[in-house]
């Protein structure tokens, strides 16, 4: 698979290049224009999804760059959600959900055959749209559970993960006199970063946000934004937004989707100020959508 | 015009509130009334225990006029001369319940820690029926509680639409439906006719048959309500199928699978039937789980045909205790089930 990805990267113009001693961690760079080499964490390569019958992404293609913020907008139903989902397995778990393409991760193709879906979701986190707190447990078990359900017992490596989690997290101030409350006692910004908090604490290296914020007031969703500045220093970030003000703010990529294609990729500046297709302007400007 | 219609429309409104509430009136009254009987013909071998019951039921009587006095405050017309009415019926009802008290012996607790004694030697009990249902009920969830969780949890999370799961829900139903003689039936012939003889394990197993079909459909529709989206979050921490299943979506379920577990014990306790020929009926402590073992109900059912007075009296102290220990786990189940929210907290 991985041979094939290797034409494909060709194709596409990316060169790979290894480094002296790390013969499993190859990185995938891809070059732009200016000549400028960036290192990329995921890559999707002619992803297509389907719903039973119905086709929900059409050949999408897309470089995801390591420490950056990728914002995916476009309007209802185009698709943004599925394509998200595709890039920790989520996608599969729909009944009669079908998958063709490829997707890489550093260089391994997440939906080889040999790929254990669950190994991937725990380097690719999601947070949903709404917040999703696990109603029996406290919040410091909310935090926990990720690493207790994958086998760690020791109290004082818990603890420590616990605090360094809802640190970066930015919610660790305001909990950490009632870590063993209700997490569904929090509000609803909390809750959401107690969610993102969550997904930090497993050893997460890509974070899938899909419309983090649609289901919080505006104080709620500065914060969630100030938080994605400060993650994007340690993770990569892919966001959903409804909001092209949201993404103009947090993303450094966007990317423009429509009925299930990808219209535009560029960076954000470029995609808001100057876009290449008629179709963004007309989106970004609200002509339609 | 205007104001007619809004009369017409208000008298119509009261009369259909009054309807309801007289109908719910007239549905209190074989409840009640077979609670009342039960307890006054119960509590006289009752002793220590029949006191407590004694002055717990005088309790909720004397609260029985101010609540009616409450629930009327808007219509004092009616709510004073209510609650004295109510109050001259208490006052009845106390005076003939004390009268039966009085003559309990409140330092005997015979009836709970004796065996029955032969027709004639007083001071017999039932605690070897006691310990009987206690046991049965016991075997009964080790049958029936494993069986049915798991079921309903294949039925809600694995075999939504399948062909398999809809004849598992069908058979489920139909059989919370059978009448308990046939699982009686059942169970005799595939336990205690190879075994040759009566024992604790066939009653067990044929209890436990009838809970397996209450636990399967209540657990699975708890574990249905169970928001996807919790799953879809523990998914998305790398948290596999199963011990997603077992220890977020089960554990979120608990309170709910843990009320219909209390539901299906309460109502399987209360079962005369497929003990007849199951476990059948012993008149000393029981000696293992492999012989034949009293219950409170066989039990109660063979006093009340008898001919002699003191076992009709043990067989009302019998249905009482029958009657509270059924109270106590339902009052457990409404506790977990205070509020329907919390089912999922």
């Amino acid at each position: 698979m991985i041979e094939e990805m290797d034409e494909k990267v060709k194709k596409t113009g990316a060169k790979v290049e290894s480094k002296p001693g790390e013969s499993r961690k190859i990185e995938v760079v891809h070059q732009e224009p200016s000549g400028e080499v960036k290192p990329v964490k995921m890559r999707a390569a002619q992803v297509c999804a389907w719903f039973g019958g119905k086709q929900a992404l059409f050949s999408v293609n897309m470089d995801i760059f390591e420490r950056e913020v990728t914002a995916i907008i476009g309007p209802s139903g185009c698709g943004k959600s599925t394509l998200i989902r595709c890039f920790n397995r989520m996608h599969e778990t729909v009944p009669g959900s079908r998958f063709g393409g490829t997707i890489l991760l550093d260089r391994e193709n997440i939906y080889d055959p040999k790929v254990d879906p669950v190994a991937v979701r725990r380097r690719v986190g999601m947070v949903f749209q709404k917040p999703t707190p696990f109603p029996t447990l406290s919040i410091y078990d909310n935090v926990a559970i990720g690493l207790r359900l994958n086998g760690t017992r020791d109290k004082k490596t818990l603890d420590e993960v616990v605090e360094k989690s809802l640190r970066k997290a930015a919610l660790w101030e305001e909990v950490k006199d009632g870590l063993h409350r209700a997490g569904a006692g929090l509000s609803g910004g909390q809750q959401q970063r107690l969610c993102i908090a969550r997904s930090l604490a497993v050893d997460l290296e890509v974070l899938l946000m899909d419309e983090p914020c649609s289901a919080l007031d505006p104080i709620s969703t500065s914060k969630i934004e100030d938080l994605i500045h400060e993650l994007r220093q340690n993770y990569t970030i892919i966001i959903v937004t409804h909001n092209m003000q949201q993404a103009a703010r947090v993303s450094q990529k966007t990317a423009f989707m429509l009925n299930g294609k990808l219209i535009e990729y560029d960076a954000t500046e470029k995609v808001f100020t100057n876009p290449t297709n008629k179709l963004t302007e007309d989106y970004i400007t609200g002509r339609f959508g | 015009m205007m104001f007619d219609y809004q009369a017409r429309r208000h008298f119509v409104d009261r009369m259909m509130v009054f309807l309801c509430g007289a109908a719910a009136f007239i549905a209190l009254v074989p409840l009640g009334s077979l609670l009342w009987f039960v307890i006054l013909q119960g509590i006289k071998r009752m002793g220590t225990p029949g006191i407590l019951v004694a002055i717990t039921v005088s309790l909720v009587l004397l609260a029985l006029p101010y609540m009616i006095y409450k629930y009327l405050k808007h219509l004092p017309y009616l709510a004073y001369p209510l609650a004295f009415l109510a109050g001259l019926w208490v006052l009845g009802l106390l005076g003939q319940l004390w009268k039966v008290a009085s003559q309990i012996d409140w330092k005997d607790m015979g009836f709970f820690i004796h065996t029955p004694t032969p027709v004639g030697v007083p001071g017999g009990g039932m605690g070897n029926a006691i310990l009987g249902t206690l046991t049965l009920v016991a075997i009964a969830s080790c049958v029936g509680l494993p069986i049915g969780i798991l079921a309903g949890v294949y039925l809600s999370e694995f075999g939504k639409k399948g062909k398999f799961a809809w004849a598992v829900r069908f058979t489920a139903d139909v059989l919370s439906g059978v009448p308990s003689i046939v699982t009686g039936i059942v169970a005799y012939t595939l336990i205690v006719k190879p075994m040759h003889h009566f024992s604790a394990v066939a009653g067990g197993v044929a209890l436990g048959f009838m809970m397996i079909p209450i636990t399967t459909r209540t657990t699975e529709e708890l574990v249905k309500m169970v928001p996807h989206s919790i799953r879809e979050a523990s998914w998305a921490l790398g948290v596999p199928q199963w011990k997603t299943i077992l220890l977020i979506v089960i554990r979120t379920a608990k309170n709910g699978i843990l009320t219909g577990v209390l539901l299906s014990i309460a109502r399987i306790a209360g079962e005369t039937a497929p003990l007849l020929f199951t476990a059948f009926n012993n008149q000393f402590w029981p000696t293992g789980i492999n012989q034949p073992t009293a219950s409170l109900t066989v039990q109660v059912f063979t006093y009340a045909i008898s001919p002699f007075e003191d076992w009709h009296d043990q067989a009302w102290t019998g249905a009482l205790v029958l009657l509270l220990l059924v109270l106590a786990v339902n009052m457990a189940a409404k506790l977990l089930f205070k509020n329907p929210r919390q089912l999922l907290r």
